[in-house]
């Protein structure tokens, strides 16, 4: 059987277009409202850090919407890309995936340490 | 006898002005790089966070540029297109059967919205919205 990489890539990124779907309007709202001076109650300093520090269940919860996200963007920037007439698949691959992996242990270490 | 094989010629910048059709693919595809840009936005916002008090309010008062604003209006429309196509296609992505029949698409398709506006208004109690 040949082998392919394939599912690798397509798994992360079809569960991270349905993470993307049911969370990021939602989150995207919050910080629209913060942006525009309406700072939600529950993204204050305390409310936040206090939210993330004390549960690992929420650290989990944010790194896996975070992770899925990105690797799902990526895959898809990549396919944007080669669709506007890029065609150096092999690099625009390597540079987005690894950019997404490096955002993941970023996100992944910074929880670590609240 | 041999014939020239048909090589068909497709701009590969602009082949996606030859159909509506493709222009709705395209536009789908560029939400892609609102979203990628956001995501990476929130790293940022985390590592803010991990920073301290004073960090976080620095990336919040950030945040209120008009640039920004503008860009989170963008990233909210984006994110809002890219959750109702991608449920719209679960009906064609995930058959599900039962004994003969299959059930409708739009029972999948609603499940999927109610879901959906269940988990906003949730995470937006919780944070303290309403």
């Amino acid at each position: 059987m040949a082998k392919s990489n394939k599912p690798v890539v397509w798994f992360p990124f079809a569960a991270g277009g349905t993470v993307i779907a049911f969370f990021i309007p939602v989150i995207a709202l919050l910080t629209l409202l913060a942006a525009l001076g309406k700072l939600p109650s529950g993204l204050t300093y305390d409310a936040l850090h206090g939210l993330l520090a004390g549960s690992v269940l929420a650290k989990l919860v944010v790194f896996g919407v975070l992770a899925l996200s990105l690797w799902s963007s990526a895959h898809r920037l990549r396919c944007t890309c080669f669709d506007f007439g890029l065609r150096i698949d092999t690099l625009v691959a390597t540079v987005l995936y690894i950019a997404a992996i490096v955002a993941s242990l970023a996100a992944a270490m910074l929880l670590f340490r609240l | 006898m041999s014939r020239n094989p048909l090589i068909r010629e497709v701009p590969p910048t602009s082949w996606y002005f030859r159909h509506p059709r493709y222009l709705r693919y395209m536009s789908r595809e560029i939400t892609s790089i609102f979203i990628g840009a956001y995501c990476v936005l929130l790293v940022f916002g985390l590592a803010a966070l991990a920073g301290g008090p004073e960090p976080y309010a620095a990336f919040i008062a950030a945040l209120q540029s008009p640039l920004s604003i503008a860009f989170h209006v963008a990233v909210f429309i984006a994110a809002l297109y890219h959750a109702t196509t991608w449920f719209n296609a679960t009906q064609v992505a995930m058959k599900i059967q039962i004994g003969e029949d299959f059930l409708p698409g739009s029972t999948i398709t609603g499940a999927h919205y109610v879901i959906w506006a269940v988990l906003s208004l949730v995470i937006l109690g919780f944070a303290g919205v309403f």
